[in-house]
């Protein structure tokens, strides 16, 4: 009826407006951007992946095949960087999702202060990494630092955390949990919150006690919220980049000992000149990211059922 | 029982106050380590605060050494642009994608979802080649370009739009308004709330920005704070004190921005908010 009434009044507008071409309008600012920036290249990057001898700016190359693949798949360099972001995300997003379930558990009850609480465990999010990631350069120092002056009141001996190539990637984790878990505790908490406050008034009733009423009502009722929150962890912890170049001045570690997926992409695009290789590990970026998004999609069809 | 439940609540504070002095250390190490002297810096253990709280001169040494006051006001005109362009392009975007029917929409609006999960740092060579062609590199206007539409935002938006009842579209079409006055005029202030996070969550995603910016930009004039930051710590010598200075000059305007507006980038963020 209403849509009767409006194509009557079509005809009395002028322009562009009103016609069938209107919605092109709206669309254009936002398509001329995505397929520009987005959907070009990430169609570009597949092809520049299987050419080898790729140059930048005349697009010339020598062979078309899996050459780069090869490569990336024999270099010590790449290897590395992919056992470096596994063992990140491998450690980064257990540990953090369970601190930070406990953290979220604890703001979700009735305590007096929430706004500072609040404050103080989301601030880590909206600022720099490069910027903050230069005070945990001080925080790790081994002289001077203020972790291993806490350490050392427990008897541990000095650790070189940035020197040392060996303990470069636990510098790395600690930094890295301490920045996910803002980020983990609000979808955890607002997961919390979604649960029906009911089932805590029946099990109280019942008598249960708040250790069980966690482990029976909460975890079992959180659970697809926290496969969702350790999938998107994964993905972003899998991306590992920027908190490189604060803590190492640029450089993979002390000893070119701490490549991950992104810092390998920049290496061979920015230093190295190796287009076709940083092409190449792009797209085992992307199957890696991809493989982590279907799994969440799954996730988030199963909790559809809660 | 009474006995019981005390002891609870102290786990409780204890536990979150405990918490809350870890996550909140850095920043204060931060600030404090900024207000050292040279003769602070060198005492270990470290000094839990400095020896004097108005100890600003590092702050005008560093100011002196690199242009921070530049590279602040290129990061203010980069965030602004960046949230106005994608904020308009978003809204228009939204808009068409929820209220507007056309051929292939839903095709077109799924092609957009399967490309959210594309990482942008698989896009950086052809991005790079794209704009060195268009001869911006090493300009403000590299930093703003790539990121004019972004499809999550517009998905957020979208769904907004969508709980917005079509009874209203029709009596507002009935009594003559246009498409462009419409939304404009009505849906823009209904959905003012998530208009808001999406320009929070953009803004501190900008002004953050850092591995683009890195491979784009090489004049000291063109750099941002985190950018400029970065090259301050590499080719300023190593002065920590200084750097202390120089990164709470950074983060600053963010935290700001955090403690004014807490809620809405909080409630962001609980709806899938800020990438990474």
């Amino acid at each position: 009826m209403a849509e009767a009434v409006l194509k009557s009044k079509k005809r009395s507008s002028s322009g562009i407006f009103n016609t069938k071409w209107e919605p092109l309008i709206y669309l254009a600012p936002f398509l001329i951007g995505v397929i520009i920036f987005t959907l070009y290249p990430f169609f570009n990057i597949i092809l520049i992946s299987f050419k080898e001898g790729y140059r930048q700016m005349t697009g010339a190359f020598q062979s078309f095949g899996f050459d780069n693949y090869v490569h990336i798949f024999t270099d010590p360099y790449f290897i590395n960087a992919l056992k470096n972001t596994a063992m990140y995300v491998g450690f980064v997003v257990p540990i953090s999702t369970a601190l930070s379930l406990f953290f979220a558990n604890l703001l979700n009850q009735k305590i007096k202060g929430i706004g500072i609480f609040q404050t103080a465990f989301f601030l880590p999010m909206v600022t720099s990494v490069t910027a903050i990631g230069l005070v945990w350069k001080l925080m790790f120092n081994d002289r001077i630092g203020v972790i291993n002056a806490m350490l050392g009141l427990f008897g541990v001996e000095r650790i070189e955390w940035l020197l040392d190539p060996a303990m470069n990637i636990w510098a790395l984790i600690i930094y890295g949990i301490w920045n996910m878990m803002p980020f983990t505790i609000i979808i955890l908490l607002s997961g919390l919150q979604n649960i029906d406050p009911l089932y805590y008034t029946a099990a109280k009733v019942d008598g249960a006690s708040s250790r069980k009423q966690f482990f029976r009502i909460t975890v079992p009722l959180l659970a697809p919220t926290i496969g969702l929150t350790c999938i998107i962890n994964m993905i972003s912890a899998s991306k590992v980049f920027g908190e490189l170049f604060p803590l190492f001045s640029g450089r993979p570690g002390t000893a070119y000992n701490l490549f991950t997926m992104v810092y390998y992409i920049y290496y061979e695009f920015n230093v190295a000149r190796h287009l076709g290789y940083a092409a190449a590990a792009s797209i085992i970026l992307f199957i890696i990211v991809f493989v982590f998004t279907m799994i969440q999609l799954y996730v988030q069809r199963r909790w559809r059922y809660y | 029982m009474r006995f019981h439940f005390d002891i609870k609540k102290f786990f409780v504070y204890f536990f979150l106050i405990l918490g809350a002095l870890i996550m909140i250390f850095p920043f204060y190490w931060m600030i404090v380590n900024s207000l050292k002297t040279a003769q602070d810096m060198t005492a270990y253990p470290p000094t839990w605060v400095p020896s004097n709280w108005f100890n600003f001169d590092n702050y005008i040494e560093a100011f002196n050494k690199a242009p921070f006051g530049i590279y602040f006001i290129n990061s203010v005109i980069v965030t602004i642009s960046c949230v106005i362009i994608t904020t308009f392009t978003t809204i228009l975007g939204a808009f068409a994608f929820s209220r507007l029917k056309f051929k292939g929409r839903d095709l077109i609006f799924s092609l957009m979802l399967g490309l959210m999960m594309v990482p942008f740092e698989m896009l950086v060579i052809t991005n790079y080649t794209t704009v060195a062609k268009l001869g911006l590199i090493d300009t403000l206007a590299v930093l703003i370009l790539p990121f004019t539409s972004s499809i999550f935002y517009t998905y957020i938006l979208r769904n907004f739009f969508l709980s917005i009842p079509d009874s209203l579209y029709y009596s507002a079409r009935i009594d003559g308004a246009s498409n462009w006055k419409y939304l404009w005029r009505i849906m823009v202030p209904i959905a003012k709330p998530s208009l808001m996070t999406i320009t929070l969550l953009n803004a501190i995603t900008c002004w953050n920005s850092f591995f683009w910016t890195l491979l784009v930009i090489n004049n000291d004039v063109n750099r941002t704070l985190p950018y400029g930051l970065y090259a301050f710590m590499t080719e300023g010598g190593s002065d920590t004190k200084l750097m202390m200075a120089a990164a709470t000059f950074t983060v600053l305007p963010m935290i700001i921005l955090f403690l004014f507006a807490r809620k809405y980038i909080v409630n962001g963020v609980a709806r899938g908010g800020l990438k990474g």
